[in-house]
């Protein structure tokens, strides 16, 4: 298998203060990998910094074979990272159907299919995103991701604060994304529903990566040492 | 009822009136109805220019009056070289719209290019101040320039042509001016419900969002922008047409003030915002200014409840919140 996105060596900073200290992991073609980490381990820095919405102060972005390290964001979007931030971010002021069309590009995923995998889209077509809730928010964050037909889902804690038949639905749609042979990287935090999910597992602390392997090696021990479960 | 089949019903209404009020006008034989109309409908055109701008990107602009200037002053130096027989640029002049329009559309686009690339850099007040001072500029200019009547303005003397059509006829020139304007208001609405529309209103709401989306917020806003002017330049020229003369104040700050105040009074954003709010504002003109000197003061205060109380303007007060696409 190829890497379709090789994070080299990350140093980023936010002003004065260092958040990742040389993060290296990569995504092959079809894998699904998961990073994981306490909260302010650099999970979230490092998927922005993928799509290159932050400066690197060292380090490279390979995505697809090419160095996007010195790329504008929406460059690195039009390649193919579809991102799904953190906090969903929806255009709450656009209805469900502007909020998809907007930044649409040609290929597979379109209206239909994001209505097929999402029927619950369809039926709140015309409604304001900030009149739907959380767990709608976030199909739609992942169906606008989608719409750019995307190589590569980059998925921001997708089921953070969800209620727990919302999680099964949008795990059940992510699980099948990835069948389909989709490339994503998530940050989760939930083991329970990564563990059976993830082919390989990379976790962080103090913006470094200290362990990665397949779920099957992460032992009860690393659990407590790095997860804090 | 439906907010957005009330939002339909509104604008057949004044889709209407707008055509019924003047016919009665041209039937009864009077011809001022049948100008006040036209004037709605022209500075209404002005306003859908601008509602592409403001109303779905967010760009305030404070200086479209020189987009109107720049149309009005087209159709009055074409006219004024036709008259004479002289030549501009080396080109003959032309008494006819058609030329006309599609000369102030693509100078008026040109200049919004320069000067959105440059203001669109900015945002916020400095965006604001940009365009009002490239305003200005045009401003001062064309009243320093005496080739065309510098401050004293240039008339029209015979109104430019429309084939098929009189246009020295009221009831005619304001057929034209109301298809224009429902070609613009149709363009208006295709614009929204495509993605271009989307995006450029998810950019209104978070640029950095739709940048990680795959979309360069400069591009698509500038592309905005020419288009608004476009639109705006259009206007000027059959403004020029209208009143059958042509001066700096068409480019004035004031002027650009109107066309904001017309937005807001009809609803920011709203498909037939800038219709409702023109023929508010010409409304306001005629009636009060009939009975005081002073009538910008009471239309002042009609902004001052819109923007406090009704913040969708008269539309959003009537039919409820916005509801597109």
């Amino acid at each position: 298998m190829t890497a379709l996105l090789e994070l080299d060596d990350l140093h980023v900073f936010y002003g004065a203060s260092q958040a990742l200290h040389g993060v290296s992991l990569s995504v092959d073609e079809g894998e699904a990998v998961a990073l994981m980490g306490r909260n302010g381990m650099g999970k979230s820095t490092t998927i922005a910094t993928a799509c290159r919405m932050l400066p690197l102060r060292k380090g490279r972005v390979r995505f697809g074979g090419r160095d996007i390290s010195d790329w504008p964001s929406f460059r690195a979007a039009r390649l193919g990272l579809g991102l799904v931030p953190e906090g969903r971010r929806c255009f709450r002021n656009l209805t469900v159907r502007e909020n998809l069309i907007a930044a649409a590009r040609p290929g597979p995923w379109d209206l239909p299919r994001i209505h097929a995998l999402f029927p619950r889209l369809d039926e709140r077509a015309d409604q304001y995103a900030a009149t739907l809730s959380g767990g709608e928010q976030q199909m739609l964050a992942i169906g606008r991701a989608l719409m750019t037909n995307p190589r590569l889902l980059l998925l921001d804690e997708a089921t953070e604060g969800l209620a727990p038949v919302i999680r099964q639905e949008i795990w059940a749609a992510i699980t099948q994304l990835k069948s389909d042979g989709l490339s994503i990287l998530l940050v989760d935090k939930t083991l329970s529903e990564i563990l059976p999910f993830a082919d390989r597992c990379v976790i962080l602390e103090g913006g470094c990566v200290s362990w990665q392997g397949v779920p099957a090696d992460l032992t009860a021990d690393i659990q407590t040492r790095y997860l804090g479960v | 009822m439906d907010s957005t089949l009330k939002e339909w019903l509104l604008n057949a209404v004044m889709v209407v009136a707008l055509l019924l009020v003047p016919l009665w006008a041209w039937l009864a034989n009077e011809p001022f109805i049948i100008t006040l109309a036209t004037r709605i409908a022209i500075l209404a055109l002005a306003g859908v220019g601008l509602n592409i701008a403001l109303g779905l990107g967010g760009m305030v602009s404070f200086g479209h009056a020189l987009y109107l200037g720049i149309g009005g002053y087209v159709a009055g130096i074409a006219a004024h070289h036709a008259f004479h027989g002289t030549t501009v640029l080396g080109l003959p002049g032309t008494n006819q719209m058609l030329p006309i329009w599609a000369i102030a559309m693509i100078l008026s686009g040109a200049i919004a290019g320069v000067v959105g690339a440059l203001s669109l850099r900015t945002s916020g007040i400095f965006f604001i101040m940009i365009t009002l001072a490239f305003a200005q500029m045009g401003f001062f200019f064309a009243l320093s320039w005496p080739a065309y009547g510098g401050e004293d303005g240039l008339p029209i003397f015979v109104r430019n042509q429309f084939p098929g059509l009189n246009t020295l006829r009221p009831w005619e020139f304001f057929l034209i001016s109301y298809g224009v304007l429902l070609v613009a208001l149709g363009l208006f609405a295709l614009l929204r419900a495509a993605r271009f529309g989307a995006a450029l209103m998810a950019i209104r709401q978070n640029p950095d969002r739709v940048a990680a989306l795959g979309i360069t917020p400069f591009g698509v806003k500038l592309v905005a922008f020419v288009l608004s002017g476009m639109i705006t330049g259009l206007a000027g020229a059959l403004m020029a047409d209208l009143t059958r003369f042509v001066s700096p104040a068409m480019m004035a700050w004031t002027m650009s003030g109107e066309l904001i105040v017309i937005i807001i009074l009809g609803g920011v954003g709203r498909l037939f915002g800038p219709v409702a709010g023109a023929a508010i504002l010409v409304g306001f003109e005629v009636f009060f200014g009939g009975l005081t000197e002073h009538w910008k003061l009471w239309l002042g205060l009609v902004l001052l409840g819109v923007v406090l109380f009704a913040r969708g303007g008269i539309i959003g007060l009537i039919a409820g919140r916005a509801h597109h696409g």
